[in-house]
């Protein structure tokens, strides 16, 4: 499998746990194996952004520009530039 | 709870009719329930929004604040007796085509309210359509298209009831 | 006057080589639901009528904040006519601490305790039973004999006050959730989400100019005028019909089968024409509750309406907020620093839409510096629920005067200013995001060349403001169905909720795409058996999602009827060409219609398509509003208004203006009239639509509707979403018009004539109304 690295954005109030970096560079193929990683760099990070396996209820990720509804399962490619965000609906 | 009814004639919509109701009921109650005209439409109740006007022997009434007795020896138009077999009112075509309508919910009572307009001033500017429209709450359209669609249809029916000779020297 | 109702359009963005040449797309034809809607026959939610139809009503609490102690129904059902009566014992429930539920079952908790009150009453009007009878009458006498023993508690009804350490805690079990970590303990925070990015304070230090102000809105709603209304059967086979006026039949569908604990299969949602929703139909209230009197009645239908009073007490209007903007900017006029504070209210249940209105209140510019604090607080007023543009005319409003205020100090044109700073294709957006073609640009220019800017205008006591809004837009997933009749006419049978109009956009786009008449499009409403899952008409996302799917469908349709006419002419299908509504191969032709009544005989051609559209273009609009002030009354008057937005392509022109004035005379009503207002106990004190006074016709102008047509480079036919933006700068538009008049500024809506005439010097003070 090859390992792209990918630039994760990391949500301001976790940046504390992840040594004050506003992005961070992460090895993976998938939005779950670069939570991993940021999970092995910064332990307990992964539980603030999942719950039950699957992304928190109310966050959404958006990958390059799409917001995936694959959610965790969302592959990335190289450089990909990957976003925690709040889920907006609308009225 | 009383449960006394009382009978009552009136003509609605150009029909002789006879409906039994509690004294307590509204006309706009009579009018959905016993006589099925669900054209015109309860919103707020209470006399604020026009969703429920009817024309009562030629003026413009809530009918949610007449007792479905006091229809009584009364000439009644709803929505349903606008236009007819014979074609749209040109107040509703005119609301179809400058799309005068989202929702659509205001729509019946609008229109009626902007018959008894016309019946009572063919020719109203601007400002007098709002003015008598404004006991029409719409919430969908911001009015703009219905005060067009108003003007419109009065300048439709003045162009279709003038003398020939008038029209021709328009040209 | 023809030529005055069209719309000016600016398309930037292809040449005329390039441009499509639309036949249908763009026009304005008649809707075909017109009819039905002009004559009284369209049938609504509150129309619905059955056979053996049962009359339901709601016993709702007449206190703010209480608890139950105990629910006394006998009296209730011994009332001859009374089929029955049902209370939260009636729901499922969740084994377990509240306290310690996980999110998802924590959010099913909240929504079973709006239905029917568990243990205690959080809000004026928050239902604790309903009984279904004979006739409304018996029904309304029976709500009467139910008792309830309350244990009446401390209301709070202010967000700020909630906040604090010794405000009465509403819900024991909520805890502050900062990005999945809970706080310690139970408060009325039920969320704190901060977005940052830069060095905020070091740009504060440097800018040329920093104004820092605190703004107070309160609590408004959709004003819808159609009630809420549901009409249920519980059959005894356990299937379950729903009639509706909602935004979302599939949504709700879900919402229902997780109240009730069911599988969302056996739930029938019928959609009716819906009376106004504006993002207040999404949320179930009555439909849970027509099920379980359904049942408990021996399955018979029941039907219920709210009342104006209980549309105002008890369904979900939108928050009251404190919200505070600080923004810094170089004397070039680049804002290069922004801090802000909101802190909206969630009513009696967690999710306001304070992260919607975080994410959009600075979004029309490039900032790089810059920290938002986002509060969601629960306090004793009904659990808010969407209205057009969640949570964003409100903090547009906080945002659009600050920077206003900053023009005026840096003696800048508001809209060269915005040109400034205004964010294009390349920047990175607020939430972090890159952004792709948009047209805040194209709006900015719009209104600067328009007549209205261009006209001085003059007068004591009148004035001019600006504002320009930024709307996320929605994708969702939208599924259409299409059947080929043999006489060359086309079923479309859509999922989404007509609620103005949409069916005939989405035929249009049909008819475009088949090359026939729009006339030869038959769209109709399905109910949610009869199409596939699709999320709920919200977040001006019909047009875009759903037209995606109507084009696709489209295409599926030619395919499938050339793949036939191959068959039929004997050549292979990538031979068979279709242009114009014309099929041909060789020297073999036929119409759309002919091709329809071959290919159908041999076998039905039938398409469904479901689509889910990742990439969403926002939206942007930029208004101009002219007011001028009584100064003896405090009235404001609109002397004329202008709305810009780009709306990537307009497939219905008229929907299109529609939608924005429609917008703008909701956000006049936001602006200064609209707005709740609560007794010290809690109780709501307008529910009526005279004192909760929305917008008539003789409080506005005719309203200018600039349709800019910027294509969205990521649908097939350009379109954008339109439908809630209209209403976000309108609240601003008018405030900076009003500061243009007096020379002050009023930072709390309404702003109503008493507020007015404070910040001339002849008013009494106000203070901001408990709503």
């Amino acid at each position: 499998m090859i390992e792209r690295m990918a630039v994760v954005w990391i949500p301001a109030q976790l940046r504390e746990m992840a040594g004050g970096k506003e992005q961070v560079e992460v090895p993976g193929d998938t939005v779950w194996q670069l939570v991993g990683q940021l999970e092995a760099r910064y332990p307990g990070l992964e539980r603030r952004l999942c719950e039950n396996g699957q992304l928190r209820a109310g966050l959404t990720v958006c990958v390059d520009g799409c917001f995936s509804s694959l959610g965790l399962r969302q592959r990335v490619a190289e450089n990909s530039e990957v976003h925690f965000l709040p889920a907006i609906s609308g009225g | 709870m009383c449960d006394e009814t009382i009978l009552v004639h009136a003509q609605i919509n150009g029909e002789e009719v006879a409906f039994a109701c509690r004294p307590a009921q509204t006309l706009l109650d009579v009018l959905r329930g016993e006589l099925g005209l669900t054209g015109v439409k309860e919103a707020c109740g209470n006399g604020n929004c026009g969703a429920c006007n009817v024309i009562m022997n030629g003026v413009l009434v809530n009918s949610c604040l007449v007792l479905g007795a006091e229809a009584e020896g009364c000439t009644i138009t709803t929505i349903e007796g606008i236009g007819g077999p014979e074609g749209l009112h040109p107040l509703q075509q005119k609301f179809l085509e400058h799309a005068a309508l989202q929702c659509g919910i205001c729509t019946p009572g609008v229109l009626v309210a902007a018959k008894a307009l016309l019946d009572y001033n063919p020719h109203p500017s601007e400002q007098q359509v709002r003015r008598w429209l404004a006991g029409n709450l719409c919430r969908c359209t911001g009015y703009d298209k219905i005060v067009r669609a108003v003007l419109d249809a009065a300048d439709t029916i003045a162009l279709s009831v003038a003398p020939v000779a008038e029209v021709s020297s328009n040209g | 006057m023809a030529e005055e109702t069209r719309a000016n359009e600016i398309s930037t963005e292809l040449g005329p080589a390039q441009e499509p040449a639309f036949k249908i797309i763009g026009t304005r034809p008649v809707r075909p639901d017109g009819l039905d809607k002009v004559t009284g026959r369209a049938v609504y939610g509150i129309d619905m009528r059955l056979p053996g139809l049962l009359y339901g009503k709601v016993l709702r609490s007449p206190h703010a904040h209480a608890r139950i102690r105990s629910i006394d129904t006998c009296r209730a059902r011994a009332l001859p006519g009374v089929k029955a009566v049902v209370t939260a014992a009636d729901l499922p429930t969740i084994a377990g601490d509240p306290a310690h539920l996980d999110d998802a079952s924590f959010a099913l908790y909240c929504q079973r305790a709006n239905i029917l009150a568990i243990d205690k009453v959080l809000y004026h009007g928050h239902a604790v039973a309903a009984v279904a009878a004979t006739s409304l009458q018996v029904a309304e006498e029976a709500v009467r004999l139910i008792e309830v023993d309350y244990e009446v508690l401390p209301p709070v009804l202010d967000v700020v006050q909630a906040m604090r350490e010794e405000a009465p805690v509403l819900l024991p079990s909520l805890r502050t959730d900062e990005l999945g970590q809970k706080s310690e303990r139970p408060n009325n925070i039920a969320s704190h989400v901060r977005m940052q990015r830069g060095d905020p304070q070091q740009a504060f230090r440097e800018a040329a100019v920093v104004v820092d102000r605190e703004f107070r809105t309160s609590t408004v709603h959709q004003g819808y005028l159609e009630p809420q209304t549901a009409t249920g059967l519980w059959n005894s086979d356990g299937q379950i019909t729903i009639w509706t006026s909602t935004q979302g039949i599939h949504n709700q569908r879900q919402q229902i089968a997780g109240i009730l604990a069911m599988p969302a299969t056996r739930i029938k949602m019928v959609p009716m024409e819906v009376g106004g929703a504006f993002g207040g139909k999404i949320r179930v209230y009555l439909e849970p509750l027509a099920a379980l009197l359904s049942r408990q009645s021996g399955y018979r239908p029941v039907k219920l309406v709210m009342t104006y009073a209980e549309v105002l007490q008890a369904t979900g209007p939108t928050s009251g907020s404190y919200i505070r903007v600080k923004i810094g900017a170089n004397a070039a006029g680049c804002i290069t620093a922004a801090e802000a504070t909101l802190a909206y209210d969630a009513g009696a249940l967690p999710g306001s839409p304070v992260l919607d209105g975080a994410g959009i209140l600075l979004s029309p510019y490039k900032i790089e510096n810059f920290q938002i604090d986002a509060y969601d607080v629960v306090v004793n007023k009904p659990q808010t629920g969407a209205y057009r543009a969640p949570g964003s005319a409100n903090a547009n409003f906080a945002a659009e005067s600050v920077i206003d205020e900053v023009c005026e100090k840096l003696g800048m044109d508001p809209i060269e200013f915005r040109l400034r700073n205004a964010v294009q294709q390349g920047d990175r957006r607020i939430d972090g995001t890159v952004c792709g073609r948009v047209g805040l640009v194209e709006t900015l220019l719009a209104i600067r060349e328009h007549p209205h800017y261009q006209t001085p205008l003059t007068g004591k006591y009148r004035g001019r403001g600006v504002a320009s809004a930024f709307w996320f837009n929605w994708g969702g997933r939208s599924s259409v169905t299409a059947a080929v009749n043999p006489d060359g006419g086309v079923s479309l049978v859509i999922g989404a909720a007509d609620l103005s109009g949409s069916r005939v956009a989405l035929a249009m786009v049909l008819a475009e795409t088949l090359g026939i008449h729009l006339q030869a499009v038959k769209p109709v409403l399905g109910d949610s058996d009869a199409v596939g899952y699709c999320d709920q008409t919200s977040g001006s996302r019909t047009a875009f999602s759903s037209g995606l799917a109507v084009y696709e469908v489209g295409q599926k349709l030619i395919q499938e009827m050339a793949a036939r006419l191959g068959e039929y002419w004997g050549v292979p299908p990538a031979e068979v060409v279709f242009q114009d509504g014309i099929f041909a191969a060789g020297a073999e032709r036929m119409t759309f219609a002919q091709a329809a009544a071959q290919v159908t005989g041999q076998c039905p051609i039938v398409a469904a398509i479901s689509v889910h559209p990742q990439v969403v273009s926002p939206a942007f609009a930029t208004h101009v509003a002219d007011v001028e002030v009584d100064p003896e009354t405090g009235k404001v008057t609109i002397l004329r208004y202008t709305a810009a937005q780009d709306v990537g392509r307009a497939l219905h022109r008229s929907n299109v203006e529609g939608q924005m004035q429609g917008g703008v005379a909701q956000g006049v009503g936001w602006a200064l009239y609209e707005g709740y207002v609560y007794s010290a106990e809690g109780r709501l004190l307008n529910c009526n639509l005279l004192d909760y006074r929305m917008p008539t016709a003789l409080d506005l102008p005719m309203i200018d509707a600039v349709v800019v047509e910027v294509p969205n480079p990521d649908h097939p036919l350009g379109v954008r979403g339109a439908g809630e933006i209209p209403i976000v700068p309108v609240p601003a538009a008018i405030a900076n018009a009003i500061h243009d008049a007096l020379g002050s500024r009023l930072g709390m809506l309404p702003m109503s004539p008493a507020r007015i005439l404070e910040a001339i010097g002849v008013g009494q003070p106000t203070q901001p109304e408990v709503g």
